[in-house]
C-alpha cells in the first residue's frame, strides 16, 4: 500500500467505492436477517406481552385476543401520568372477565412505577404486578412479583373493601401494612391501585364495552384458551 | 504464529478482560450472573469470530484509508445480525443483556483484533484468534458472573434457563435465600471491587512464574488500556 503510485484522486474514488461496496453488503446482510426473523421477533414479544398479563391473572381463563381488544385511555389525575394507557380486555364467550391497566404510580422513592393490574367486571382486583420500576434492589423491590408476595395481598380487593378513604398504608390511617423501611414505595403503590380503581368505577362502562349484558358476571368456566 | 499460541495468548497470556482490559464495560454491567455472562460471552465470541473470518478475507486489499471504517461497517451488520436472530430465538436472553448486545458495537476488543490481529493473518489464524479471544472473554464473565450470583443472589446458574429458552423459572443451583445476599457483589461497584481481585490473583501468579512466561505480556499487540 505505501509504495502505491496511483495520484490522490483516484485513490479516493477507489476508496469510496470500496466503502459504498462495503456498506451495501452491510445492509444487504442485516437486511436478510431482518427478513428471516421478523416474524419471530413478533411472535416472541406477543407471547413475552401475554406471560406478562398471565402473571397477573392467574387461573382466569379467556378465548380473545387480549392485545387486539384494546382501549386508549388518558386521565393524569388517577392514572398518574399525562401519556396514554393503553386498557387491555379480556373475554370470555364474548363476555368482559378481566380488564388490564397499567397505570403509573409517579411517586415512587426512585422514580415512576408502572403496574399492572387486573380488575374484574365488578371491579374486583384479579391480581396486580409490576411493569417496570426502578426501586432500590433488597429494599424496595418487593413490588416485584418475582421477589416477594407482598404485592399479592391485592387480591380480591376491591373499592368498598376495604372504602375508600382506608386505601392508603397503616401509618397514614389505612389498612394496608407497608412494608417496612419502603413506606414510600408501599404508599405510592397503595395509592395508585386506590386511584385506579376508583378510575375504574368511573369509567366501567366505557371500559367493558357494549358486550356486557346488565350486571351480570361471568363465572370463569374451566375451559383451555387457545 | 503457531494455533497453540494464538489459544495461549486468548485465554492466558493477553487475556481481554484480564490483561488487555478491553471490553470492560459490558464485562462489568453485564456480569450479574452466570446465565447473562455465558449469553454475553458466547454473543460476543460469535461476533469476534465472524468479524475476524470477513476482516481476514477483506482486509488487506482495502485503501488503508478507509480500512477502519470498513472494519465497523461490518462489525456493527453482524452485531445487528446477532441480536435480530437472539430476539427471535432467544427473546428472554435478548431482554437480559439489553442495551450491551447492540453495544458489542463499541467493544474495542472486538475493533483491536481486526486491526491488530485479524487484517494481517490468513483467514484460519483469524478465526482461531476470534475463537481464543471470544473465549477468553467469555471465561472472565463466567467467572465474574458466577462469583457475584452467589455472594449477591445466593444461586449459581438461576437464570440459566433463559439461556435455553424455556418458560421454566426453576435451573440451577440454590445455596442460600436471595434476601441474605451480599448486595454490593451485584452493583457495579462490587464488579470493579472483584474484577480488581482477580486482576490482583492474575499479577501475583504473573510475578511468581518463572521469567519465561512473563515475555509475552509486555509484547502484547494492544497497550493494556481501559476502555469500553
Amino acid at each position: 500500500m505505501a509504495a502505491n503510485p496511483e495520484r490522490p484522486a483516484r485513490r479516493s474514488i477507489r476508496a469510496a467505492i470500496v466503502l459504498a461496496t462495503a456498506a451495501i453488503a452491510a445492509f444487504g446482510l442485516v437486511a436478510v436477517v431482518h427478513e428471516v426473523t421478523r416474524d419471530r421477533i413478533a411472535a416472541s414479544e406477543r407471547a413475552r406481552e401475554l406471560a406478562r398479563f398471565d402473571q397477573v391473572l392467574g387461573e382466569l381463563r379467556y378465548d380473545n385476543d387480549l392485545l387486539a381488544d384494546t382501549l386508549s385511555l388518558r386521565d393524569p389525575e388517577l392514572l398518574g401520568t399525562t401519556a396514554a394507557i393503553i386498557a387491555y380486555r379480556a373475554r370470555f364467550h364474548g363476555r368482559p372477565v378481566a380488564v388490564l391497566l397499567e397505570p403509573v404510580a409517579p411517586d415512587g422513592y426512585a422514580g415512576a412505577i408502572r403496574l399492572l393490574l387486573a380488575v374484574a367486571p365488578d371491579g374486583t382486583v384479579i391480581g396486580v404486578g409490576t411493569a417496570s420500576h426502578r426501586e432500590t434492589p433488597g429494599l424496595g423491590d418487593f413490588i416485584d412479583t418475582r421477589k416477594s408476595d407482598w404485592m399479592q395481598r391485592f387480591a380480591g380487593k376491591s373499592l368498598g373493601n376495604p372504602t375508600a378513604a382506608r386505601w392508603q398504608v397503616r401509618k397514614d390511617g389505612g389498612d394496608f401494612d407497608q412494608y417496612t423501611g419502603a413506606t414510600i414505595t408501599s404508599r405510592a403503590v397503595v395509592g395508585t391501585i386506590g386511584r385506579t380503581l376508583e378510575f375504574f368505577a368511573r369509567h366501567r362502562d366505557e371500559l367493558l364495552g357494549d358486550e356486557l349484558l346488565g350486571d351480570e358476571l361471568p363465572a370463569a368456566p374451566a375451559t383451555i384458551r387457545p | 504464529m503457531t494455533p497453540a499460541a494464538i489459544l495461549r495468548a486468548g485465554f492466558r497470556d493477553q487475556n481481554p478482560g484480564l490483561v488487555q482490559l478491553l471490553g470492560l464495560c459490558p464485562l462489568l454491567a453485564v456480569s450479574t450472573s452466570l446465565g447473562s455472562g455465558l449469553g454475553l460471552g458466547l454473543a460476543t465470541m460469535a461476533v469476534l469470530i465472524a468479524s475476524n473470518g470477513l476482516v481476514s478475507l477483506v482486509g488487506r486489499s482495502l485503501p488503508a484509508e478507509i480500512r477502519i471504517a470498513v472494519f465497523v461497517l461490518l462489525i456493527a451488520a453482524l452485531v445487528t445480525a446477532v441480536e435480530l436472530a437472539l430476539s427471535a430465538w432467544l427473546p428472554g436472553l435478548h431482554a437480559a443483556l439489553g442495551i450491551f448486545l447492540p453495544l458489542i458495537v463499541t467493544n474495542c476488543l472486538v475493533l483491536a483484533r481486526a486491526e491488530a490481529f485479524a487484517s494481517r493473518q490468513p483467514v484460519g489464524n483469524a478465526l482461531l484468534d476470534g475463537f481464543a479471544m471470544g473465549g477468553g472473554f467469555l471465561v472472565v464473565l463466567v467467572a465474574l458472573g458466577s462469583v457475584r450470583e452467589v455472594l449477591g443472589r445466593g444461586s449459581l446458574g438461576g437464570d440459566l434457563h433463559v439461556l435455553l429458552g424455556s418458560g421454566e423459572s426453576t435451573s440451577g443451583l440454590h445455596l442460600f435465600g436471595e434476601q441474605h445476599g451480599f448486595l454490593l457483589a451485584l452493583l457495579p461497584p462490587g464488579a470493579f471491587i472483584l474484577l480488581g481481585l482477580g486482576l490482583a490473583w492474575r499479577q501475583a501468579r504473573q510475578a511468581t512464574a518463572p521469567a519465561a512466561a512473563s515475555g509475552a505480556v509486555v509484547t502484547s499487540g494492544m497497550p493494556g488500556e481501559a476502555a469500553a
